[in-house]
């Protein structure tokens, strides 16, 4: 389908700062798909931190700004559930009094995507030519996988890894604990939460830890580097595009 | 109930301290999880049934008055009594009359929240009566002198050898050497117990799940049968009840049955579903001779209307909590007053006002489980969302996180400005890390870097790398 079709790439404030190798794992996957991407330079953050503060005045300035930046575009990937899933669900909530935005905002929301559910489910993506030679296991990271059904499309493609073994820790899809300012405000119960996770990812025995969200994934590499843990963590865009020659997140380099 | 929601953080910490809460909350996490899902498994019309229980209680909701009314005539007409009561005060008051209206001296008590929200017990006790638990797991908190930690569970904080500990030390009169090492032999004790205090009270005080309007009938569910004993053998028999408990039909009580159980315990049905519908008549074989229902607003009315209206379709299953990673690291203690988890996170503000309850819907990382198993769709995460708004408007958080996101804000809404800024400091942040790619820790980030490493930037940011990659210019 659409072989030509503009994906704007809403690269996400977290992988633009900490991990800019996810983004263009993210441009390579979408352009063997056939899209053509580009980054549109108006963007910053998707707005989650103040939202999620109740801090809806400024959320709703940066929704603005993102809309205008993007809504041309034929689609709208972003390589994180949490944010994809902020553009979708919840700009349109934003805008319950003003009845023009919300149209806006609407139509917008159509437009946007994860960007593994994008692959497998829009552009009909069945196999990667990729290859990795190891055991990992996946954490189902929240807003993905409850606001917007990530949950069997990346474990297909990554099926089709060349090398790649798959193996599932217990309660992937329980939260890891950084439900982002969340951390900083209760670092106390964070800590237990992401202290079972990292408990979780040893038991399943895997080498490596893969998830479709950095701030999830900065949490749990975090986490894992603290208690001593040999296994390396990285987003599953960089596995999925064969770009696994950068050092792993919190890794030695 | 004293308030200690505004202590939360100190209540996070001894929580996570206290060996024998976190060893009992182990439980909580392997338990109620697979037994839900099994239930919700087996039956195909599962997801159906809970939009047609949300549609059940919103229908109820917006005609709450009418069926108030409804209600009211139909216990009276059945020879019952109804009592509006506005706030705590009142309804302890009306409760504590109609005790001494028969000379009472022991009041047996089936498991109720709302009594809790009412603070009965204490009041009882002031006024020179005994209040007598009689569901095992409230029978043994309140030995202990506690509170309910969980709102079906409410001894779920309490490991087995604690209660033999505790019955060891309270029952005196039996043998010393007697076994108590089986789950079972603990329930008898304490039926053996209860049998006679069965038998000599003089008023029974229950809650109500379910308050039907077409019959003026008042509907609980347990599992032990105490609720039963407590209600037909005392000669009066309250019901306290808070207002939104009312369904409009006996069949809309069935249909919201199925998915109670079931979301809750993962029971088809809990073991004895009861209905009463007024004091005892000529030709019942057994009932009390007087049937009262106190009807508790306390606040409930003025949610209406409200975007916290949606949290009345509550039915009281204990889902979100069972299902809650937060609960499950801080058990239900720590929220500080008589509703714990994410249910009580959005209701405890409305009840006590957020300035009292403020931390309850901020510790949440808005995961979304609970609102995913909640039976009656109720979206608790919106709802505590809500909450922070209201927080924000009335400048209640804390000022340091309205310093830190106003700076935050002022540079996300000006895109060139950010980027440079982000320029400059990523491989700043890059270079201080060096070689080790994280950093154990970093000025104004202790909230991180206390229990983890900070994964350090790579280096230069992807839009500096992305425009130097369409400039043509070697990253
Ligand atoms: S909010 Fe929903 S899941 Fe929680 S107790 Fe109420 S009905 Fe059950």
């Amino acid at each position: 389908m659409a072989e030509t079709r503009r994906v704007a790439l809403f690269v996400t404030c977290l992988v633009d700062l900490f991990r800019p190798s996810v983004g263009f794992a993210t441009v390579k996957l979408l352009e063997d798909a056939g899209f053509t991407v580009e980054v549109p330079s108006a963007q910053t953050c998707c707005g989650q931190p103040a939202y999620n503060s109740g801090d809806n005045r400024d959320a709703r300035d940066i929704a603005r700004q993102v809309i205008e930046a993007f809504e041309s575009y034929d689609f709208i990937v972003a390589p994180s559930g949490s944010c994809a899933g902020m553009l979708k669900k919840h700009y349109p909530e934003l805008f319950e009094n003003e009845v023009k935005w919300k149209a806006r905002a609407e139509a917008f929301a159509d437009k946007v995507h994860e960007l593994v559910s994008f692959l497998v489910d829009i552009a009909g993506v069945k196999s990667v030519a990729a290859s990795f030679d190891g055991t990992v296991t996946y954490h189902d990271s929240c807003s993905g996988l409850r606001e917007l059904g990530v949950q069997t499309q990346p474990r297909a493609l990554l099926d089709t890894v060349e090398g790649l073994k798959l193996t599932e820790m217990a309660d992937s899809d329980v939260c890891c604990g950084f439900g982002g300012t969340f951390c900083v405000k209760y670092p106390d119960i964070s800590n237990a939460m992401v202290g079972r996770k990292t408990e979780a990812i040893v038991a399943s025995g895997a080498g490596t830890l893969l998830a479709g969200d950095l701030g999830c994934l900065l949490n749990m590499a975090g986490k894992l580097k603290r208690e001593g843990r040999p296994i390396q963590a990285r987003h599953v865009a960089e596995v999925l595009a064969g770009m696994t020659d950068t050092a792993a997140i919190a890794e030695d380099r | 109930m004293e308030i200690r929601s505004p202590q939360f953080k100190g209540n996070v910490r001894a929580a996570l301290d206290d060996q024998a809460l976190q060893r009992a909350m182990g439980n909580v996490r392997s338990g109620f999880i697979q037994k839900r899902a099994n239930a919700a498994a087996k039956l195909p019309e599962f997801e159906d049934l809970r939009d047609e229980a949300r549609d059940i209680k919103n229908h109820a909701l917006e005609h709450l008055d009418l069926y108030l009314e409804a209600y009211e005539e139909k216990v009276t007409a059945s020879g019952g009594h109804v009592h509006w009561a506005v706030d705590a005060e009142e309804a302890r008051d009306i409760v504590t009359a109609i005790c001494k209206s028969v000379d009472a001296r022991t009041v047996t008590k089936g498991k109720s929240m709302i009594t809790e929200e009412i603070g009965l017990n204490d009041h009882l006790e002031r006024n020179g009566l005994t209040p007598i638990e009689t569901d095992l797991g409230e029978y043994i908190i309140q030995l202990r002198g506690e509170h309910p930690s969980h709102i079906i569970a409410p001894a779920i904080h309490v490991n087995k050898d604690e209660v033999e500990d505790e019955f060891r030390r309270v029952h005196t009169h039996l043998p010393v050497d007697r076994n108590l090492e089986d789950p079972r032999t603990l329930l008898s004790e304490a039926r053996e117990i209860l049998r006679h205090k069965f038998q000599t009270a003089d008023v029974g005080v229950t809650g109500a799940n379910f308050l039907i309007a077409e019959t003026g009938t008042s509907v609980i569910v347990t599992n032990e049968g105490n609720g039963d004993l407590t209600q037909l053998l005392p000669r009066v028999h309250i019901v306290v009840a808070s207002l939104e408990k009312i369904v409009p039909t006996l069949d809309d009580t069935a249909q919201i049955l199925r998915v109670l159980a079931r979301s809750a315990t993962g029971q088809d049905m809990s073991v004895y579903t009861t209905f009463s519908t007024g004091p005892r008549r000529p030709d019942d074989p057994d009932g009390p001779e007087e049937y009262h229902v106190v009807l508790l607003d306390n606040g409930r009315s003025s949610m209406l209307g409200t975007d916290f209206q949606d949290m009345l379709r509550c039915i009281r299953c204990g889902a979100c909590m069972n299902h809650c990673p937060v609960y499950h690291t801080v058990g239900g203690h720590a929220y500080g007053w008589v509703y714990p988890g994410p249910m009580g996170a959005v209701l405890t503000p409305s009840l006590i006002g957020v300035d009292q309850s403020g931390h309850l819907p901020n510790a949440s990382t808005f995961c979304g489980r609970c609102e995913s198993v909640c039976p009656m769709r109720i979206p608790l995460p919106k709802m505590m969302r809500h909450w922070r708004q209201r927080e924000f408007e009335r400048k209640l958080s804390p000022a340091t996180i309205r310093a830190g996101l106003g700076a935050w804000a002022f540079l996300a809404k000006r895109p060139a400005l950010y980027q440079m800024a982000m320029s400059i400091g990523m491989p700043v942040m890059a270079w201080w890390a060096g070689k080790t790619g994280r950093m154990a820790s970093l000025p104004l980030a202790g909230g991180w870097t206390k229990h983890r490493d900070l994964p350090a930037p790579e280096g230069k940011t992807f839009q500096q790398q992305w425009k130097q990659r369409q400039e043509g210019t070697p990253t």
